[in-house]
């Protein structure tokens, strides 16, 4: 094998000691990527060939449908795409479903009409649908099924006849159970949702590399102005500026709430099924050819740093098993829950070495068509952010942009896309290289 | 009408105990601050668990240490972390190291905002809440 090395993973702080150890693996894993050098894993036997996303909307203005209704709709509509009856389905990945919150899977089969013979429910955070495309292709690599839907709704379900009933929790990601560790640790002192999290992350930050709040500005700004050739995007026709982005509410210093998502409602679905099959239905195979996750931690006061985050890893091991450098990389699809994500996603991926993502994007344009074409789409940043929907928005872009559909903000020769997904704060982080046969 | 509608109120969640962490919320009540530390290991822990999370041995000792820290990472929330919140803005949370070497969510009080920085000293403050349970807030030390 190359070269790259996967450190060990210490799944707990402990002060000075695990910090010599932190030094030390960073600097054997940047730019250890080598250009040919494959890592076993995929061999490109799975493809996207199937994609559908509901444009983004603040509060959704068409009619109201429960998550399995909403589940059947996504699902036809991404088959749609793929020209593959819905009766070939062996397979299905799902997040949440309002309406079941255990034996969700075999729910949803049920109501499709499915029989699988692979079923997952995945409970990675916004790192979900990338992680769900990895796991359908490692099943499909396996020979377990041959054609799987992934899919996450995320507009509202009708209202409950019974409000009192629907109640649901203010503690957002973090779990308020007796006995969870965020609820007898975090959560009474008011550490819960995400602003504060990422806030604390890019304070750390600054404090070991710097900052320079127009140079996070810009990513936000940049991604907007992809989102100006995305009418799905909420933020469509909607341009801002650097001086706006700082200029906009400090919400948790020093994030701007111009450097954080629009929560949305929307939904999406991918289909993925062998390469074989793939070319017998006329579009380009998008091949899964890397994947990679990681995760150590719910709470980052309890992740081995702030800022060399699981990415690392997971985006490693992609990169490595695709068998691709990163200069064979087109386009970049970061999940961008804020411009501190994006920032320390292009660090951990490889693309520069830690401490390097100030200047790599003060050099870089970030814009679809620019030298480092990221979130072409928007992002999240500027398309909104469709609740647990939103890691597909990443995805999606990447298929289209493999497959040449995207129009007027089209990456010339995109052949190959990294595209990373990330759940809580910086905790579950999952990495896919896609590439077009 | 106006009862039910205190009764469904939420009220702002303070810990409550398990078997395990129960010593750390009983020394907090006296003022005290104790950690658990692993003698495989040679490492002090936090949160309180049944098994070390580097080894997996238990049970797990406790000792008291001075609770002194330094932060680690924190943020000015200028708008509430979640609605419950609201009456505590601007919230000061920060990540604290113990001297130890774990850390642990925490915030910062007794304290001019201009004195809160990444790495300087900080030390407990007990925050006594409804004679039950103690919050471990922090101040900073140093000026």
């Amino acid at each position: 094998m190359s070269s790259v090395v996967i450190p060990p993973i210490y799944r707990w702080s402990s002060g000075q000691k695990y910090y010599i150890l932190y030094v030390r693996s960073v600097n054997k894993s940047y730019g250890s990527s080598t250009e040919g050098s494959r890592m076993a894993g995929f061999t490109g036997t799975a493809s996207v060939v199937g994609v559908f996303e509901h444009p983004r909307e603040r509060v959704h203005q068409g009619r109201r449908l429960l998550a399995l209704e909403q589940w059947a709709e996504l699902a036809a509509s991404a088959l749609r795409d793929a020209k593959i009856h819905p009766s070939e389905v062996d397979g299905l990945i799902c997040n949440d479903i309002r309406e079941s919150a255990t034996f969700a899977p075999a729910t949803i089969a049920e109501y499709l009409g499915w029989s699988v013979g692979f079923a997952e429910r995945v409970d990675l955070g916004g790192a979900s649908p990338v992680g769900m495309v990895g796991r359908a292709a490692a099943a499909i690599e396996l020979g377990l099924c041959e054609t799987v839907v992934c899919a996450a709704p995320a507009r509202p379900r009708p209202p409950h006849p019974n409000p009192s009933r629907a109640a649901w929790t203010t503690f957002g990601a973090s779990s308020n159970e007796w006995g969870s560790p965020q609820a007898e640790f975090e959560i009474p002192y008011g550490n819960l949702a995400q602003n504060a999290g990422y806030a604390m992350i890019a304070q750390r930050y600054a404090h070991e590399y710097g900052y320079d709040e127009r140079v996070l500005a810009k990513i936000a700004a940049a991604q907007r102005d992809n989102a100006q050739l995305n009418p799905d995007a909420v933020f469509y026709g909607q341009q801002i500026s650097v001086e706006d982005v700082l200029a906009s509410k400090m919400i948790a210093d020093p994030l701007h709430l111009l450097e954080i998502v629009m929560p949305c409602q929307g939904g999406a679905a991918v289909v993925v099924t062998t390469t074989d099959r793939a070319r017998r239905l006329g579009r380009r195979p998008v091949r899964v050819m890397g994947y990679g996750e990681q995760l150590s931690h719910k709470t980052p006061t309890f992740a081995r740093s702030l800022v060399d985050i699981p990415l690392r890893e997971a985006a490693t091991r992609a990169i490595a098993m695709a068998g691709v450098g990163h200069s064979a990389i087109d386009a970049v699809q970061l999940y961008d829950c804020y411009t501190i994500t994006v920032l320390l996603s292009i660090e951990a991926s490889g693309f520069c070495a830690p401490g390097e993502g100030l200047d790599f994007v003060r050099d870089h344009d970030l814009r679809w068509n620019g030298s480092f074409p990221t979130n072409t789409g928007g992002g999240q940043l500027g398309s909104g952010q469709a609740l647990a929907a939103g890691g597909f928005t990443q995805l999606v872009e990447a298929v289209r942009q493999v497959r040449g559909e995207v129009g007027q903000r089209q990456v010339r020769n995109c052949d190959t896309v990294f595209v990373s997904g990330t759940g809580g704060i910086m905790s579950e982080q999952t990495a896919v290289v896609l590439q077009g046969e | 009408m106006a009862e039910k509608m205190t009764a469904l109120r939420p009220v702002k969640p303070l810990p409550v105990p398990t078997p395990t962490s129960e010593p750390f919320w009983t020394a907090l009540r006296e003022q005290r601050v104790e950690v658990q530390y692993c003698e495989e290991c040679g490492v002090h822990i936090f949160y309180p668990r049944s098994h070390c999370p580097g080894c997996l041995s238990s049970p797990l000792v406790w000792r008291t240490v001075s609770g002194q820290g330094r932060i680690h990472s924190f943020t000015i929330a200028r708008a509430p972390t979640a609605p419950l919140f609201a009456d505590e803005v601007p919230q000061l949370l920060a990540i604290i190291e113990l001297n130890e070497g774990p850390r642990l969510t925490s915030t910062i009080v007794d304290t001019p905002l201009e004195a809160i920085a990444i790495g300087v000293s900080v030390e407990p403050v007990f925050d006594h809440r409804d004679g039950a349970v103690t919050l471990l807030r922090y101040r900073v030390s140093e000026r």
